[in-house]
């Protein structure tokens, strides 16, 4: 088995250097290893986000999910170990935060992360931080459309704003630097169900208008909602991937990821715990 | 009253040098936790470069004044990028250890080149005459101390609040992991950090040297002063330890008129211990509290 898992690898890889390069694809990631220390966390991920698309990476607590989503952003220190991350044809590994942001691309980090002591307009500010045009008002004009909130609140320090107003303004940050990916890390995060859906709405928009996003989230039921193609990562590798109809139709996601179903045993007794297939 | 009034105009003169210096500290301090206790030296190293290159040289007081302004800003970088930037997470203990480090070494390096001498420093306002008001004499040099230091806090609070390098700085003391997302180089904004802190600081040397005379132990207690003004008024706010050293000063010469002159040093200690036993996080902080 081991072999033929080596060998299936070998012939991807072969594929991918010949035939992808100049496929739609906005980031790729081929192979990668992560470990933090001597443990490894994430064992040869590889995933592709096309252009214009909502993926979503879903997943368990320990599943690797923002581990990839760090590496991918270059704030883990020279991991990956193996593998490489590509994006927009160039190979962005080993790159530095401050160098591949520039390139594009804007991360929302998971529990919001503002700047509790800079105003609401000073984090904005910050998100643009990387932009050398002085059109600064347009976009301020254009995250106000998404975000009617923020606007009364220009002047508010950001760490006096509510859980909600703080996601809402993460994400806002996010966008003033224009980018063509986002990766946002559970957006939803200790917001109350209401809030969600309304994040979740904000997040298919600014899809709409043109920017790639990939989402790593815990609400599977939300994510599956907005996505074009969902993967799901469990203990660092990917076990099942496709469009959100597929997953839903596969058991195993909608025992453990959805709740709905609970297979129940010819005797109609349920065994205490099932084993997870991943067919 | 007179008497007062003239404690009270020292009092804010030496307030305002160990303001700066103050500020210096906390400049550094809140970006990266460090109690920077090089920074007497380096005040110390930028004024002895001011005073050779004016001195010997003969470069006129404004272009050496300048001069060593960019001296100590490149000072301050190397210093990061030679003992700070090595060492990773070092913690505050570590860090604490390496600018003692630091600082034996500039004061090393200060007494080998310029020896333990007391030099005068040269400055074009006089020590004795000014301005009277009232009967209370303000000395050229006083009023001078305390309208550089105002100019300075002025320009670092523009600084601040206006321009994007200022903001980009805040948001690295309050989150460089979401300051990183955005894209901020924030190793080089420490740098940058430590340029300007140094800077500041060679300020409150150059105001002090004239007061005091100018040998490698000069910025020993000034450096203590400011650092506990720093913590009188709340290390983690610039006006708060800005107003902290003020009151400092002013409290200090108090009571070096009033009571006791050579317990005069001591008792700003006294009211060190005094704060951090009823308000530890500082007199002017506005105590924020982080939302989870």
């Amino acid at each position: 088995m081991a072999r033929i898992d080596q060998l299936t690898l070998a012939l991807d890889n072969l594929n991918y250097t010949k035939t992808d390069r100049k496929a739609a694809n906005m980031l790729e990631t081929r192979n990668i290893e992560i470990y933090y220390g001597k443990i490894m966390v994430v064992r040869g991920l590889s995933l592709k986000v096309e252009r214009g698309e909502i993926r979503a990476i879903l997943g368990a607590n320990g599943a690797g999910k923002s581990t990839t989503l760090k590496t991918i952003m270059g704030y883990i220190e020279d991991q990956p170990e193996k593998g490489s991350i590509w994006f927009e044809e160039k190979r962005i590994d080993g790159m530095k935060t401050e160098k591949i942001v520039p390139m594009g691309i804007a991360y929302v980090p998971e529990g919001r992360e503002v700047f509790p002591e800079l105003s609401v307009r000073e984090n904005l500010m910050m998100g643009a931080y990387t932009r050398k045009d002085k059109d600064i008002d347009t976009d301020l004009a254009r995250v106000f459309g998404y975000f009617s909130v923020l606007k009364d609140r220009l002047k508010q320090l950001a760490g006096t704003l509510s859980g909600g107003e703080q996601q809402m303004l993460a994400i806002a940050r996010a966008l003033m630097s224009r980018p063509k990916l986002m990766i946002l890390d559970e957006p939803s995060l200790g917001l109350s169900p209401l809030l969600v859906s309304e994040i979740f709405e904000i997040i298919k928009s600014i899809n709409r208008e043109g920017t790639t996003i990939l989402l790593v989230e815990q609400n599977a039921r939300k994510a599956l909602g907005i996505a074009d193609h969902a993967f799901i990562m469990e203990s660092g590798r990917i076990v099942l991937e496709g469009p959100p109809g597929k997953l839903i139709e596969n058991e195993d996601v909608q025992e453990f990821y959805l709740g709905v179903k609970q297979e129940t045993s010819v005797k109609g007794f349920q065994r205490y715990k099932r084993k997870k297939r991943w067919r | 009253m007179n008497f007062f009034f003239d404690l009270m105009i020292g009092g804010l003169a030496i307030g305002a040098c160990y303001a700066l210096i103050a500020l210096a500290m906390v400049i550094i301090y809140k970006t990266s936790e460090v109690p920077n206790f090089a920074q007497g030296e380096m005040a110390m190293l930028a004024t002895f470069v001011a005073y050779t290159i004016m001195a010997n040289y003969g470069v006129g007081f404004w272009t050496g004044v300048i001069v060593t302004l960019i001296f100590a800003f490149c000072l301050g970088v190397v210093l990061e990028l030679c003992f700070l930037r090595p060492a990773e997470n070092p913690g505050v203990l570590g860090s604490i250890v390496i600018t003692l480090g630091a600082e034996m070494i500039l004061y090393g390096l200060a007494g080998w080149t310029w020896g333990a001498n007391q030099n005068p420093f040269p400055v074009p306002f006089s020590e004795y005459s000014g301005i009277t008001i009232g009967g209370v004499i303000i000395t050229e040099i006083n009023l001078w101390t305390m309208v550089v230091s105002l100019l300075v806090m002025l320009i670092l609070f523009l600084f601040f609040r206006f321009t994007k390098l200022g903001t980009a700085m805040k948001a690295v003391q309050q989150n460089s992991f979401a300051a990183k997302a955005m894209g901020i180089p924030t190793r080089r904004i420490l740098t940058f950090t430590w340029g300007l802190s140094s800077s500041t600081g060679a300020i409150a040397g150059m105001l002090i040297a004239p007061i005091a005379t100018l040998d490698p132990n000069m910025m020993l207690d000034p450096m203590l002063k400011g650092f506990a003004g720093g913590v009188l008024g709340g290390l983690t706010s610039l006006p708060g330890a800005a107003a902290g050293a003020y009151l400092l000063g002013i409290i200090e010469n108090l009571f070096g008129g009033y009571v006791s002159l050579e317990f005069k040093s001591v008792v700003a200690f006294a009211v060190i211990v005094l704060i951090l036993c009823l308000k530890p996080s500082g007199l002017f902080v506005k105590h924020y509290e982080r939302k989870v």
